[in-house]
């Protein structure tokens, strides 16, 4: 779970580290009062939303006076910020966050992730921080500096103080990072953060530092015990098929093929779409229903996966463990009665009960199309969008 | 023999009276696995499916000589569940819960070091040595006893890669579901090594999922140590590369972690890659026999 730049400077702040004197805004008039009220003459206006290369898309601008952080916020909230990550439809801005600018020497890396290799949590830190990170980490791994944490004893301030000397700070700034990494730790831990990332960390002018930009995501299935990150969580930044999905228990994502994918378990419903991609078929998107289908909960996948326009086939590809092939046939059956599925489907039911499961479905009478294994589904898929087209 | 479970295996089952694990532990008994007991704190003293139920894993290691446990219980109280069972001495505990929030999963494994116990899982189907022992909640028919281990992060493209090896008359001396989770009880080198030792293994299939570098870390180990043949997969070719937060993610994996860049590493370490799921039992076949 993703939360906003504001709200991680705040959460962050809360626990010692340092950043920009800001407050977030949700109109023109919000914007120039916060301006106003932090002072100064230079202000930074940044779009608020849930990805990265902000910069890029014109989402973060530095204003010299109240009329330029009110034209700013006028162009940016209401807009579609596109970024290199948001994809080309770009994502609405619907608040940005105003902060007093600063003068800075000198941009650091620092990062905190679940690392796999280590199995730990790991600090990265960086001489060369800002946008060009990923550049040096693959040009210059020399300049990424990590340092995995040991659970049994947290972050230890000797860590911090090698990281700092390594990442080239000096005098009373390695006690200052130190202090800042040990403070951001702590957060990742109570929390249940999967990441935090302060890029840039920044040298201001005077030697000290600050975060001038902060990231945290956070582990979903910690959630239950941290109801104060759960309220921070914003809808508008998901897409709205995926949330249905969720509240339906379904993970789906979408994808930009026209095979449909109804497939029970992760691993599986990736090697299937492997499979029609093998066979030069594009997936419509990943799905899978989990253990314990039910037919209600088939129902939903397939008007989930249908109201992708895009979709001109659906594949199901059931193996069930704990699930039963019988429940999914009988969920089929409905779907296809209730819901005036146009799309051919092509059905490969495998596991637990798959006697009774094909045979429910031959009995319907109902036209789907049945496959014996998964490359057989594949060809199926593949034949029956040829036949279409020809 | 097999690896970490076999016939003379004594399992216990943690949250032993509920739902899941009665019909899960029910199937195992009957298809040859020696539960001896079961866990249910504030339970001790009943009498479950004909097997006594303890309040402590302690006890019931005490009380029946209990090597192997397999939780049932809810993720949030995973964590817990998976120590208490090292510290009871345990040998083999095997974690089905999808979900254990994974910074729990990081203090198990650093209470774990030092313990010399097997943790399979979590988010696993769990670990069968075919008409032996089953620990977990995969369906038994599908497996048959034979001379090839299967080791894989996923469940059902474990049970899809299994079929497809009975269909040509393939068995398995051992099946792990290492679990799909980033931080994992049991790397997929500790299995390799467990079934390169093991004396009825002649091969092995080892099924891996885009991220993360455990795969490709096997197969350098598989390149230097084992003389049995290992086939792989990585499922996840067509995934899309994902709205990431931040950069972090791409720094530490060096961004090789694609299921492509994983299959090519481990094809020049010496790995018999298939390139399509559907081909696993096929190949498998050809190159083994």
């Amino acid at each position: 779970m993703n939360i906003h730049e504001y709200q991680t400077k705040e959460l962050i702040k809360s626990y010692g580290v340092p950043v920009p004197d800001g407050r977030v805004a949700h109109n023109v008039d919000n914007a120039v009062t916060v301006a106003e009220g932090l002072g100064g003459d230079r202000w930074m206006v940044k779009a608020q939303i849930h990805a990265g290369g902000r910069g890029k898309g014109g989402g973060v601008k530095i204003a010299s006076s109240l009329d330029e952080v009110r034209q700013f916020t006028d162009q940016m909230i209401g807009s579609q910020l596109v970024t290199p990550q948001t994809g080309a439809e770009g994502r609405m801005v619907q608040r940005v966050l105003v902060e007093q600018a600063c003068d800075i020497n000198k941009e650091y890396y620092l990062g905190m992730i679940i690392d796999r290799g280590t199995q730990r949590i790991t600090v990265i830190a960086s001489e060369s921080g800002g946008m060009n990170i990923e550049e040096v980490a693959k040009t210059h791994p020399e300049k990424v500096i990590r340092e995995a944490v040991d659970p049994g004893v947290g972050l230890m301030e000797f860590q911090c103080r090698k990281i700092a000397a390594n990442i080239g700070l000096r005098g009373k700034q390695i006690h200052e990072a130190s202090k800042l990494m040990r403070a951001l730790y702590k957060c990742f831990r109570e929390k249940d953060a999967l990441l935090a990332e302060i890029n840039p960390l920044a040298e201001l002018n005077g030697g000290s530092l600050m975060a001038l930009d902060a990231k945290m995501s956070f582990d979903g299935n910690a959630m239950y015990r941290r109801p104060a990150i759960t309220e921070l969580r914003d809808f508008d930044e998901e897409d709205p098929k995926e949330v249905e999905a969720t509240s339906h228990g379904l993970n789906y994502i979408a994808l930009d093929g026209n095979v449909g994918c109804i497939v029970n378990g992760a691993g599986l419903a990736m090697a299937t779409m492997d499979s029609i991609s093998f066979h030069k078929g594009k997936p419509a998107n990943f799905l899978d229903v989990g253990g314990g289908a039910s037919p209600e909960k088939v129902g939903n996948a397939f008007r989930i996966v249908l109201q992708d326009p895009n979709v001109k086939i659906i594949l199901v590809n059931i193996f069930a463990g704990i699930n039963r092939c019988d429940w999914i046939a009988e969920g089929l059956i409905k779907a296809m009665r209730e819901q005036q599925i146009e799309v051919p489907i092509v059905v490969r039911l495998a596991g637990t009960n798959v006697e009774k499961g094909m045979a429910m479905l031959e009995e319907s009478g109902l036209n789907f199309i049945m496959a014996e294994n998964l490359d057989d589904a594949a060809t199926r898929v593949m034949a029956t969008l040829q036949g279409q087209a020809s | 023999m097999s690896v970490f479970v076999h016939q003379s295996s004594r399992v216990i089952i943690q949250g032993f009276t509920g739902q899941h694990a009665t019909f899960h532990a029910e199937e195992s008994m009957a298809n040859g696995t020696t539960v001896v007991g079961g866990v249910t704190p504030g339970k001790g003293g009943q009498t479950h499916l004909d097997r006594p139920v303890f309040d402590t894993v302690s006890q019931a290691v005490r009380e029946t000589g209990a090597d192997v446990s397999g939780i049932f219980v809810p993720p949030p109280f995973a964590a817990d569940a998976i120590m208490e069972a090292l510290e009871a001495g345990i040998g083999v505990v095997v974690v089905i819960a999808d979900g254990v929030p994974v910074q729990d999963m990081v203090r198990v494994k650093r209470y774990a070091r030092d313990r010399n116990a097997i943790i399979i899982g979590p988010n696993t189907p769990g670990i069968i040595t075919p008409a032996a022992c089953k620990v977990g909640i995969m369906p038994s028919h599908i497996y048959t006893p034979g001379r090839i281990g299967v080791v894989s992060r996923s469940g059902t493209l474990n049970y899809e890669a299994v079929q497809q090896m009975t269909a040509l008359g393939m068995g398995q001396s051992t099946s792990v579901g290492i679990g799909g989770d980033p931080v994992n009880g049991t790397d997929f080198v500790t299995v390799l090594r467990a079934f390169e030792e093991d004396p009825d293994t002649d091969a092995v299939i080892m099924i891996g999922e885009i991220g993360g570098p455990q795969e490709v870390d096997a197969a350098h180990w598989a390149q230097e140590n084992m003389s049995k043949p290992v086939v792989g997969f990585v499922a996840g070719v067509s995934a899309p590369p994902g709205r990431r937060m931040g950069h972090a993610g791409a720094i530490i994996s060096g961004q090789a972690d694609t299921a492509n860049a994983k299959m090519d590493m481990m094809e020049e370490l010496g790995v018999h890659v298939v390139r399509n799921p559907a081909l696993i039992g096929e190949t498998a076949h050809r190159v083994f026999s």
